[in-house]
């Protein structure tokens, strides 16, 4: 351990200059970055600024074009991830990196060199996930964690190492508020102890309340530098997007009379439990509650994912119970997935591709596509989108997220659906990426669509929804008019349940 | 300038396959290059312009051969590709000296001496020709015309380019169904077993039903539908219990190949069945068209998988199952249809390969098409097809059939034994990956990475 006095005023972590190309674009374009012990940096920027390939760097993922990294105020090359860790630079993805058929202490001491010492792993396990304040058998399998245990773990695997600096990426995406609170509480432990902490995150609020120092990354440069304690929400924001944003959410529209959608008794397992509601034309249903409440999954009964137990559901006045997303689909119900790459794309098929797929049958005749139509079809609904036109051919993975959102969007615009359901449509988007997908969501409204949106960011259900439900347990446990009456409280409230109350 | 680049990269790229596939011919065309007098049908074609000069001044040919092998490809080659008349051109093909001896004697005497004697290299050393002038004084002045020596490739002649093709037709049509399969993100084990079982039941069906030796060409046609249905099935059966019950496709077409090859044995009861027509060759050898029939059934039906790939429906939804199948699904793609479709093409078309094979063969063994599966998946890695799906071309497949046929062909060529031979393969098949790794960019991040190193 070296705390000399000087590390308050000396960084123990600098980076200069970094510069780094993928082909077509410039990802990092020459960024410096200081960091001190015990301190909570704040790295924000746009979807595409360059916070990953940053940290990507440091963490000794990808190599650097150009620029030094110093440690300790000696220069160091970081070539390989398990440099980086060596020389104590821990990163926690935003994806879980745990084994998941491992347990606990093996997880822990999986870079170990030599024999396993089996007593002494489990010991040193219990006592570091001791140190962090939570209670986890060390020798549980890492599967049967939640995902805030799993943080937990990733965290005491990092101060296993001995690890000065900590890199968290967007760690509370999958986490409820109180185990967001939990963690915060947590990283303020670890910054007393000397830790120094990049956190990466959309939240603004979390950048506000948890961090220190916020620096602002745009387009691979850094905009700006502020101390978090001088600034505001809506600096951050303009810093970010370099503009103000008119309003956070557009105007909303005025549903009309006509139910498009009525669910009625719907239900599968103990997952969804007859649920019932109703949208009509033109009116957005935002839906809330906690991970696991049943929101996605009754989604996935909508759209014919998975098949519906009981209940049925009516769009537009025709019964029906989808057995397949085909079904679903001819009777014009169609849904955003909330993992996009995982349920949405073809990540390796070219951005045109991606879009037909669904509407192959628009574009052919005899099965034979006609590419005339397909190419004009694209080229109407990607300007829609104002989505690049020029990138048609590339691959879909080569898109930022909000440009991936956006494909999706006209792939489902293209198909003319009546009834559009949207699982966290913002997920992982940035801010001004976000405020044109709010504006086409309210484009399809205008058009008299029925569109029912799953967000766990209550602002964004509050600001977009005409009605909100909330779900608990797999049922709605309330609605609410969405009226400026209305508060967060009252929703978060519901979805805790009395606990809260 | 830099469009023009970008062009040339984008071309190649594309293309890297077709680019392998020219300068492996290049190479075994030059690696073949041999200087000696060509006999058989080369030495004839050789002679055939001056054959051809002389009887259109109206002359009259003597040619002479012995009766080799090689020689008498060199008189047959004559007579199917020139149209010479019999009065134009006498044949002593096969004959003593002493036969040529007499008719020289003869033609001497009655004074109907030919414009020319044309010979194999076999002949060229006979006393009885080069000294004609001393025995018969007519013939002194008939020029004998034997071939000279000369510089060819031994790789790069119409004919041995047809045997290459036809080398490949039966893997390459094989690599069809396989390509389909594996662009989906599964593999198909029992494409080589299928090539046995379809093999036996058709020579079996010829033998039992449709009347063995004396069977109609309906009776074939029935015996090949019979033969190529049945492999269908097999594909069904596998298709259905992947798709149906999840079940890996690794593991059930290595069932399914077992079964199969069991099947195939079961049937001909571990033996040969000879007993088809000769009619039955032809729908692999027989050459209407100039090539091989069987080389006429794999460009048709790549022309088909390419149209399908690339214009329809169908194509783009096997992209997309094998891209990520829950998005396919979840975008109302009939996923399950899909796989089922895939691996009945390729049973389906392993029983065509199967036919072809037992028509070449004349026979219908349950030993065709051992290992037969490794080589077809070869064809489809190294034509460019990603093993993990959602990637790949049918005419990539076609250059990588090809290429492994040109290989093997030019190695024979070159007198290079089998085992070197297997070598050759299998570092062809790292080649395939390592351009494959190239195009992915992660081969110039490396050198970058270690170039950047102080």
């Amino acid at each position: 351990m070296c705390k000399s006095t000087t590390d308050a005023q000396q960084p123990i972590l600098k980076m200069r200059g970094i510069c780094k190309a993928y082909p077509g674009v410039q990802a990092l374009g020459g960024v410096d970055l200081d960091l001190s012990s015990g301190e909570i940096l704040g790295l924000v920027g746009e979807n595409g600024a360059g916070k990953s390939t940053l940290m990507k760097v440091l963490s000794g993922a990808t190599y650097p074009d150009a620029g030094q990294i110093f440690l300790h105020q000696r220069p160091c090359e970081l070539e390989s991830p398990r440099r980086a860790r060596d020389s104590g630079i821990a990163i926690i993805h935003q994806e879980m990196s745990l084994i998941p058929t491992l347990r606990v202490w093996e997880n822990m001491f999986l870079a170990s060199r030599g024999w396993v010492r089996r007593a002494e792993e489990v010991e040193e396990t219990r006592k570091l996930v001791g140190l962090l304040g939570v209670d986890i058998d060390p020798h549980k399998l890492c599967r049967d964690l939640s995902v805030a245990e799993q943080q937990v773990v990733e965290i005491a695997a990092a101060l296993q190492i001995d690890a000065q600096v900590l890199i968290l990426d967007e760690p509370t995406t999958a986490l409820s508020a109180r185990e967001a609170e939990r963690l915060q509480k947590l990283l303020g432990k670890l910054k007393q102890d000397g830790m120094a902490i990049i956190y990466i995150s959309h939240r603004l609020e979390e950048i506000l309340e948890w961090t220190d120092r916020v620096q602002v990354l745009r387009d691979g440069c850094t905009e700006d530098m502020f101390h978090t304690s001088q600034i505001e929400r809506a600096d951050l924001i303009r810093s970010m997007v370099g503009e103000d944003l008119v309003g956070e959410f557009p105007p909303r529209s005025r549903s009309k009379e006509q139910v498009l959608l009525s669910v009625s008794g719907l239900g599968r397992g103990n997952d969804v439990r007859s649920v019932c509601f109703d949208v009509k034309a033109g009116e957005i249903v935002g839906i809330t509650g906690l991970v696991g409440s049943g929101r996605s999954e009754l989604l996935r009964l909508l759209c014919g994912a998975d098949v519906a137990t009981e209940g049925t559901m009516m769009i537009d006045g025709t019964a029906l119970r989808p057995r397949s997303p085909r079904e679903a689909l001819e009777q014009g119900v169609c849904m955003l997935p909330e993992d996009r790459k995982a349920d949405g794309l073809f990540l390796e098929r070219s951005v045109r591709e991606n879009f037909a797929v669904p509407n192959l049958h628009r574009f052919s005749r005899f099965g034979l596509i006609r590419e005339a139509a397909e190419s004009a079809a694209f080229r109407r609904y990607a300007s829609q989108m104002k989505l690049a036109s020029d990138r048609v051919e590339s691959r879909a993975v080569t898109l930022s997220g909000g440009n991936q959102q956006k494909l999706l969007f006209a792939r489902w615009l293209c198909r003319e659906c009546q009834v559009i359901l949207l699982d966290e449509p913002t997920r992982g988007i940035d801010v001004a990426a976000r405020y044109e997908i709010y504006q086409l969501v309210r484009m399809l409204t205008d058009e008299g669509k029925a569109v029912v949106m799953v967000s766990s960011d209550l602002s964004e259900v509050m600001g977009m929804a005409n009605r909100i439900l909330v779900m608990r347990h797999g049922t709605i446990a309330a609605e609410f008019e969405n009226q400026s009456s209305l508060s967060q409280r009252q929703i978060m409230d519901v979805a805790f349940g009395n606990e809260s109350s | 300038m830099n469009r023009v680049g970008q062009a040339v990269k984008k071309f190649l790229i594309e293309y890297s396959m077709l680019l392998v596939l020219l300068g492996l011919c290049l190479f075994f065309s030059i690696a073949t290059l041999d200087t000696q007098i060509p006999t058989g049908s080369r030495g004839a074609e050789q002679l055939l312009p001056r054959m051809r000069e002389i009887t259109h001044s109206g002359g009259t040919i003597l040619v002479v051969a012995k009766s080799s092998p090689e020689d008498r490809e060199f008189t047959s080659f004559i007579k199917e590709e020139s149209g010479f008349s019999d009065a134009q051109v006498l044949f002593l093909d096969g004959d003593s000296p002493r036969v040529v001896r007499a008719e020289l004697e003869r033609r001497a005497s009655d004074g109907s001496v030919a414009s020319a004697i044309v010979g194999t290299r076999s002949v060229s050393h006979w006393s009885l020709l080069l000294d004609r002038g001393e025995k018969y004084p007519p013939w002194a002045d008939v020029p004998l015309i034997f071939p000279r020596k000369a510089t060819s490739s031994n790789f790069l002649t119409p004919g041995n380019l047809k045997n290459v093709a036809g080398q490949s037709a039966v893997i390459a049509i094989i690599a069809i169904g396989m390509t389909l399969v594996i662009i989906t993100g599964g593999i198909d084990l029992s494409v080589g077993s299928l090539v046995a079982l379809s093999a036996v039941t058709a020579a079996m069906a010829m033998r039992d039903f449709f009347g063995g030796t004396d069977a109609d060409w309906s009776g074939i046609c029935a015996a090949v539908g019979v033969a190529v249905c049945l492999a269908a099935l097999v594909g069904t059966l596998s298709g259905a219990m992947i798709t149906w019950f999840g079940m890996p496709p690794f593991i059930v077409t290595l069932a399914t190949m077992s079964i199969a090859r069991g099947l195939a044995q079961i049937l001909a009861e571990g033996q040969s069945v000879y007993q088809v027509p000769e009619s039955f060759s032809w729908l692999a050898v027989g050459k209407p068209l100039g090539v091989p029939n069987e080389v006429v059934v794999m460009l048709v039906l790549y022309g088909a998988a390419h149209l399908m790939m690339t214009k329809t429906t169908l194509g783009r939804w096997f992209y997309a199952v094998g891209s990520n199948r829950e998005a396919a699904r979840l975008s109302g793609v009939p996923v399950a249809l899909v796989l089922m479709i895939a691996y009945v093409a390729s049973g389906a078309l392993a029983g065509v390969g199967g036919v072809l094979e037992a028509s070449r063969l004349k026979s219908g063994s349950p030993l065709y098409g051992v290992m037969l599966e490794l080589d077809v998946i070869t064809a489809v890695v190294v034509g460019g097809t990603s093993l993990a799906g959602g990637e790949g071309k049918i005419f990539g497949t076609l250059c990588g059939a090809l290429a492994i046929a040109v290989i093997r062909n030019g190695m024979n060529l070159m007198n290079i034994e089998s085992y070197t031979q297997g070598v050759v393969m299998g570092a062809l098949i790292l080649l395939a990956v390592f351009v494959d790794s190239l195009k992915k960019g992660q081969f110039v991040a490396l050198v970058r990475r270690i170039s950047a190193r102080p």
